[in-house]
């Protein structure tokens, strides 16, 4: 089983410790590497395609140490954060120039194979100057498939990203890690990752702060206590009626509307339309009040 | 894994071969493909014109070797080198787009010796052709001047290079490091201290060209064994210390 090992790894640059004696293990299927910006994801990431020395401890992938490895590259296939490709080459032009610096024995079955799993083929004859953020994320994936490795590490592969392309390329990576490859991606953004399942792993300030099931985390989430700021026709009417539901644990009225605290998402979602409509209040506006990362990590640290 | 059958398992023969022709020919074409190509024309349109114009005009008969020879090799050349040879490499560094290549099995000497190459072919074509036509335009097409300032300007070529594509690996000022490099160096201390001339590319081209043309005023110090000695060395020394600095390219993490 291929696997990455990273055994008490830590990365300082000067005085400055950017990663923190983490040890983990990536076997096959998806994981994610989650963390706010600037946690460290990307010197870990960068560590294990050999971009990065780390400072101390051991650092494996598939068995082979990465630094200073090239060969490392026939398990690894690398999707890389920045956009900068090639972009005077066609899309089939650099998945086929990619296959060919891989030296493989058929390069065009190849290219046309992963641009086929990225489901690219319709604009793989046009210049990659001219793709959309999202295309030029699927053709750097296929590039990075192209020589079928068995471990794929994704340097923030959603970002920019509009929704129904992350939807695509969730489906993408879940896919990839049901035929048993080893699929590595970091995001900053929870929400992102909604729909994939597998194993995460949550780093905060360079150290290795949870990890565990991507359900056991999306609970977490959707059932840690909420904050929202609610307006409406009548908010002291709401008021009283939120008040008097399991799922509402405090409700103050402000001058900017009603700011109320719920336990549970989804509960209280569902609560909230239920009564509107009983009453005859008319909602008008319904923000989250408390949604920053750092907000959503501290609680998942914590719990 | 389910491996087989599926197109484009790996040939088996290892990742090898000294220049690696996809790395030769996406270079060539992302370097052309820049708007910087354009300045690649001002060495031609310089050595080819000027020359033109003085071989109407100028009475004096050391004008070939002196503008040729010691103006061509000095300034033209290392500059079009340093054009050339920071943009082969050092383009893809600055945005980033290297990783796509290093992320593959290819030898990171054979990376250097390919970018190496596409470079010299450039410098060879904007350069030291340029510098061969001028020549024959102002002592004709067969003459040893001509000659000699050819295969000195393809051996200012070559050296420059690697010096160049080495600079670009290890600094991301490459362009301002070469041209102080040429300015204190080659320019300035090549002409006032001697022992400097051991250590001068421009002396090397000079020493080569003048082994053919024999001519005293291009002031070449250095005798031929010398110069493709020396020119030789120079050369691997440079290219070997940027396949190892390659081989330790890495990103930045994190913002810290």
């Amino acid at each position: 089983m291929t696997t990455i090992e990273l055994g008490n790894v830590s990365r300082w640059y000067g005085n400055v410790v950017a990663v923190n004696d983490i040890s983990m293990t990536v076997g096959p299927g998806v994981t994610g590497l989650l963390g706010p910006n600037g946690a460290g994801k990307s010197t870990v990431l960068h560590m294990i395609a050999g971009f990065l020395e780390p400072s101390r401890g051991e650092l494996t992938v598939a068995g082979m140490a990465s630094w200073r490895n090239p060969e490392i590259f026939r398990t690894i296939g690398l999707v890389p954060e920045r956009d900068s490709v090639y972009a005077f080459l066609t899309g089939a032009e650099f998945v086929t120039a990619t296959a060919r610096l891989h030296e493989l024995a058929d390069p065009g079955a190849a290219a046309r194979r992963a641009i086929g799993i990225v489901e690219m083929a319709e604009a793989q004859d046009r210049k990659i100057s001219t793709y959309s953020k999202g295309m030029r994320q699927r053709i750097k994936v296929a590039a990075a498939l192209v020589h079928d490795p068995e471990v794929i590490v994704l340097d923030e592969p959603f970002n920019g990203m509009d929704p129904r392309q992350r939807l695509h390329m969730m489906d993408l990576l879940a896919g990839l890690g049901q035929q048993g490859r080893v699929i590595l991606f970091s995001s900053h953004i929870l929400e992102e990752v909604e729909r994939l399942s597998g194993t995460i792993q949550v780093i905060v300030g360079g150290r290795l702060a949870a990890s565990g099931d991507f359900r056991a985390i999306r609970r977490l989430m959707t059932s840690r206590p909420h904050v929202f700021l609610v307006r409406s026709s009548d908010d002291r009417l709401l008021g009283s009626a939120l008040i008097g539901r399991p799922a509402v644990t405090g409700v103050e009225l402000t001058p900017r509307g009603l700011q109320v605290r719920a336990s549970d998402y989804g509960t209280f979602a569902r609560e909230l339309a239920g009564i509107t409509r009983d009453q005859g209040i008319r909602l008008r506006e319904l923000l989250p009040a408390d949604e920053s990362l750092e907000s959503v990590f501290a609680y998942l640290i914590a719990s | 894994m389910a491996a087989a059958g599926r197109p484009g398992k790996r040939a088996g023969s290892p990742v090898s071969g000294v220049v690696n022709g996809v790395v030769l020919r996406l270079t060539l074409r992302a370097t052309m493909g820049r708007k910087r190509a354009l300045i690649f024309a001002i060495a031609p349109v310089i050595l080819i014109g000027v020359s033109a114009l003085l071989k109407l005009t100028a009475h004096s008969p050391v004008w070939p070797p002196e503008f040729l020879g010691v103006f061509g090799f000095t300034v033209v050349i290392p500059l079009t080198a340093l054009i050339i040879g920071t943009s082969v490499i050092g383009a893809e560094i600055d945005d980033g787009s290297i990783v796509h290549l290093l992320a593959t099995p290819v030898r990171r000497l054979s990376v250097i010796l390919s970018k190496f190459t596409a470079a010299v072919i450039l410098t060879a074509a904007f350069g030291a052709i340029p510098e061969y036509l001028a020549g024959a335009i102002a002592t004709g097409p067969a003459s040893k001047l001509a000659i000699g300032l050819f295969a000195g300007a393809l051996a200012a070529s070559v050296i420059y290079n690697a010096l160049f594509v080495m600079l670009s690996v290890v600094t991301s000022r490459a362009i301002a490091v070469g041209l102080l490099y040429l300015l204190v160096w080659e320019g300035l201390l090549g002409n006032l201290v001697g022992g400097v001339r051991l250590l001068s590319v421009d002396q090397y081209a000079l020493g080569i060209s003048n082994s053919v043309a024999h001519n005293a005023n291009l002031h070449a110090h250095l005798t031929l064994s010398t110069a493709i000695g020396m020119g030789i060395v120079v050369t691997c020394i440079a290219l070997a210390f940027a396949a190892r600095r390659l081989s330790s390219f890495s990103l930045k993490g994190d913002a810290v």
